[in-house]
């Protein structure tokens, strides 16, 4: 029964490690590029919440709260790429990659200086609440998280090969070239896969908060952990990604039961390290070669 | 721009390009050695802090500035080289014997790790050194009897020609060894940028296919600038350790790495230059920020001090600098130095870069 | 005694047959021309000889040496230089320095004499510098020697590359595409190089080729390919009127 809860509750992290991961993914497809500030702005995305739920503070209605702070951290991801990464638009992988490592620093700063650096919790309305299913107690929030996270899967899933857009974003994460030549909007389909991945980051924020409590600098150890979990499922695949996510999730609690706590903490980056060294790709995706 | 004849081959194979070129240089390093003796103690201490960072950058800029590989945790070699050179130092070895153990142990662990590492390339590269950087983090407070654990350990005072050098109680003697050091770094590594190994580097950082069909044995290259990148870094890591005293594993964490590579970027890579600007960066923004606080307050501004907002101020000049002048500092330099060589002939746009299309890494 | 024989090799990608039993043989002093429709894997055979890509089945054999026992970088010491498609040069440096790079396989010194610049390193690099200087007056590339590659003409890269192959001093010399992208005039002055390089340097040179004016102006032979597979081979235009040639050009047109 330990053991089983021990999953469950591996399962729910594992969910929100998936849903940033995700995030990575979606970016990567798209610019072939990495957001080192995915974390930051899960992070973000979760204090929005707390500003805009906890009783002292904005106290508003659940669903609206939430939905101002998937909305705003859109627009944010949005403009971001519109205004700003878009003019790196063709340079070298790395200078991407330092945008975003310097941009997590900005919003850490940001946080911090808003909402102070201790952890906060969010208030939802299943805070603290078990559900018992034969002997075995779950906390609701578990459930709602994995609930959430297959709800959004679902979705993005049938985006993806059900709409318009959602098929132009596969297009152009294949081959910009070609896709501008179809008449795709190339660069506005980019801003909207920021846009995409920050309202993820957003809900993924938000069911990080209602589970624990956030602090402004959680944003680069989780965003490194996530960075883990889509490494591990390889950088191009979506169900890779939360398959990443979840074996990470998974690995953690039982990894801390059983082995020396340092080795323990560790461990996510280590196996990161062999699956890099080990299959560069991916665990769960397909080995292409670069062509000369 | 005054033109200059060359005669013989050696004009371009010298280090220095002219007369003017080496009395420049000549100039600078007579700065430096005249500087303790104008400023006070504080700002001695500041200076060989800029001149430790500049080491690390070296180290940082041959592997991400001149081999184009990225790494995101080179603090982890400074790790090395801090706690091989103490733990030697506090088993009663003398100063220079364990520099020399702690370089070479940093450079010999980055040959040893970059046989798996190197493979990947771009991303999976700059993630794969993150992992290690992290790992380095808990490795230190695992093996105890090397790093002394959590507590970590203390720098003992340096005994050298019959001096006792402590950062503190000398802190002159302390700056001109850090200047003996980075002379004698920066003098090696412009010497390998003039040669065959220097431009195989360069030749692996712009296409290594390219270099491949001309000879260059690409792997053994990447391991070479690995391990000399790590070794600099390991020496930087050693002097690091007496800089500020006492290290533990809080010292190298991931950040240092981070702000490592941003210091490179910062100061423009491609060019040795690059590491000194970069450095002068790191240790003057504190400063800066502090003294411009206090000037605040004086006319009765409060600003309450954010944690982190150093930090945050560098991430900014990093975010305009990468759209702006993706070639640091040192590009803004070299951008002023043309204005005043050609004024008044200079025109805008003359740096402007031809705009390179997106490289995929993806198969067709 | 011919200084090339390709020997029945075969090439796969992942099941698809990219090349299926090429054969040919290059004499030294010739100019011998590779050309075939998009796809025939003319390319692909250049990677082969170096060494990129690895046969399926055959050999490769060059100066009487097995040319599959050598690594990739070791190919241009055994005396094979090549250009690329799309130009592989170094960006970020001087044509100057690109030449320097040039000569990487004939370079003597080790790192740790590097770092120290040792008077051996000096004695190296003035000889590398002299053989360097002798290729930029051949090729007349003195006005760009300082120039970055970044900033340069599409045309003077192509000469660029070419320089970078030559100051290794190669036997062979392959030749991906050389007139690719170039005007008519470049491609004229392309054919003097390429002419100069036979006659004045007796390079053997292997090219890929397009440009059908070019092809049968320089070469000595053609071998025509198509799907991976040897067509004809013979003077330029014999190959040129060849009923299968043009077929395979054509494509499809049976009546």
């Amino acid at each position: 029964m330990d053991t089983l809860q021990l999953l469950i509750s591996g399962i729910a992290n594992g969910c929100i490690y998936g849903l940033i991961a995700l995030g990575f993914v979606l970016i990567y497809k798209a610019s072939e590029s990495v957001n080192f500030a995915q974390g930051d702005m899960m992070i973000l995305g979760a204090f929005l919440a707390i500003a805009l739920l906890n009783t002292d503070q904005a106290d508003l209605p659940f669903l609206l709260g939430l939905a101002i702070a998937g909305l705003s951290l859109g627009v944010f991801a949005y403009l971001l790429d519109a205004l700003l990464l878009r003019r790196v638009f063709g340079q070298p992988q790395l200078t991407m990659v330092i945008l975003t490592i310097a941009l997590g620093f900005v919003l850490r700063f940001v946080i911090g200086a808003i909402w102070g650096h201790d952890p906060v919790g969010l208030d939802s309305p299943v805070v603290g609440q078990r559900l018992s299913i034969g002997g075995l107690t779950v906390p609701v929030i578990d459930a709602v998280i994995i609930g959430t996270t297959v709800f959004l899967v679902a979705v993005l899933w049938l985006f993806f090969a059900r709409t318009r857009l959602g098929l132009a974003m596969q297009a152009s994460s294949q081959n910009q070239m070609a896709a501008y030549y179809m008449g795709i909007p190339v660069k506005r389909v980019v801003s909207l896969v920021w846009a995409m991945s920050g309202v993820m980051a957003a809900i993924a924020g938000v069911l990080f908060a209602a589970k624990g409590a956030v602090e402004p600098s959680a944003g680069l150890v989780f965003g490194i952990k996530a960075f883990a979990a889509a490494v591990i499922g390889g950088m191009g695949s979506l169900p890779g990604a939360l398959a990443g996510g979840l074996l990470i999730g998974i690995m953690e609690p039982f990894a801390g039961r059983h082995l020396p706590s340092h080795i323990a903490q560790v461990s996510p980056y280590a196996l990161m390290l062999l699956v890099l060294i080990l299959r560069p790709s991916g665990l769960f995706a397909q080995v292409r070669a670069k062509k000369v | 721009m005054k033109p200059r004849f060359k005669t013989s081959y050696d004009a371009d194979i010298d280090r220095f390009q002219g007369h003017w070129h080496r009395v420049q240089y000549l100039l600078l390093i007579a700065l430096a050695l005249a500087a303790p003796w104008v400023l006070g103690s504080y700002y001695v201490g500041e200076l060989s802090s800029v001149l430790v960072w500049s080491l690390a950058g070296m180290g940082v800029m041959l592997l991400v500035g001149h081999t184009g590989q990225v790494s995101l945790g080179h603090a982890a070699f400074m790790a090395i080289g801090a706690f091989t050179h103490l733990a030697l130092m506090l088993r009663g070895w003398p100063f220079l014997p364990a520099l020399l153990a702690a370089t070479l142990s940093s450079g010999i662990s980055g040959a040893l790790l970059a046989l798996p590492i190197l493979r990947l390339s771009g991303i999976y590269l700059a993630i794969a050194t993150l992992a290690l950087g992290v790992l380095v983090e808990d490795l230190a407070i695992v093996a105890e009897p090397i790093t002394g654990g959590v507590r970590g350990l203390a720098a003992p005072p340096i005994e050298l020609l019959g001096m006792t050098i402590d950062r503190h109680g000398t802190p002159i003697a302390f700056y001109y060894l850090c200047l003996a050091v980075v002379v004698l770094v920066t003098l090696a590594y412009a010497n390998i940028l003039r040669s065959p190994t220097g431009r195989a580097f360069i030749a692996v950082r712009d296409s290594e296919i390219s270099a491949r069909a001309l000879g260059v044995n690409v792997t053994r290259t990447k391991t070479l600038a690995f391990a000399l990148s790590c070794a600099i870094t390991g020496l930087a890591g050693a002097l690091y350790a007496h800089l500020i005293q006492a290290v533990n594993f809080e010292s190298f964490l991931v950040i240092i790495s981070i702000a490592m590579l941003l210091q490179v970027i910062v100061g423009g890579l491609g060019a040795i230059h690059g590491a000194f600007f970069g450095a002068v960066v790191i240790v003057a923004l504190p400063q800066g920020i502090a003294i411009s606080r206090d000037l605040l307050a004086d006319v009765g501004i409060r600003v309450v001090a954010y944690p982190g907002l150093d930090m945050a101020v560098f991430a900014v000049i990093i975010i305009v600098l990468m759209v702006l002048e993706p070639r640091g500092l040192y590009g803004v330099w070299l951008r002023v130095r043309t204005w005043f060589q050609l004024f008044p002939l200079y025109r805008k746009g003359m740096f402007r870069r031809a705009r390179s299309y997106l490289k995929t890494e993806r198969l067709k | 005694m011919s200084l090339l024989e390709v020997n029945n090799v075969s090439l796969s990608f992942g099941g698809i047959r990219a090349i299926d039993g090429v054969s040919f043989d290059v004499n030294p002093g010739e100019v011998f021309t590779i050309v075939g429709p998009n796809g025939a894997g003319k390319s692909s055979l250049f990677n082969l000889i170096s060494r990129f890509y690895e046969p399926a089945a055959g050999s490769i054999r060059f100066d009487g040496q097995d040319l599959l026992a050598c690594k990739p970088h070791e190919v241009i010491d055994s005396g094979i230089a090549r250009t690329f498609q799309n130009i592989e040069l170094f960006d970020h440096a001087t044509v100057l320095d690109n030449l320097l790079i040039g000569r990487h396989s004939r370079r003597r010194t080790y790192w740790f004499e590097d770092l120290l610049f040792l008077p051996r390193v000096r004695r190296e690099e003035q000889e590398h510098r002299r053989a360097v200087e002798e290729v930029i007056d051949f090729l007349e590339l003195a006005a760009y020697r300082d120039r970055m590659i970044q900033g340069l003409p599409y045309g003077v890269r192509k000469v660029v590359e070419i320089a970078q192959a030559l100051v290794s001093r190669p036997k062979l010399l392959l030749l991906d595409e050389p007139a690719a992208g170039l005007s008519v005039e470049e491609t004229e002055n392309m054919a003097w190089w390429i002419e100069d390089m036979q006659k004045d340097l007796g390079l053997t040179i292997v090219m890929v080729e397009h440009d059908m004016g070019l092809v049968s102006r320089v070469s000595d032979r053609v071998l025509a390919i198509a799907e991976g597979r040897p067509l004809v081979e013979g003077a330029p235009g014999e190959v040129q009127a060849h009923p299968e040639v043009i077929r395979a050009w054509l494509g499809g047109v049976d009546e």
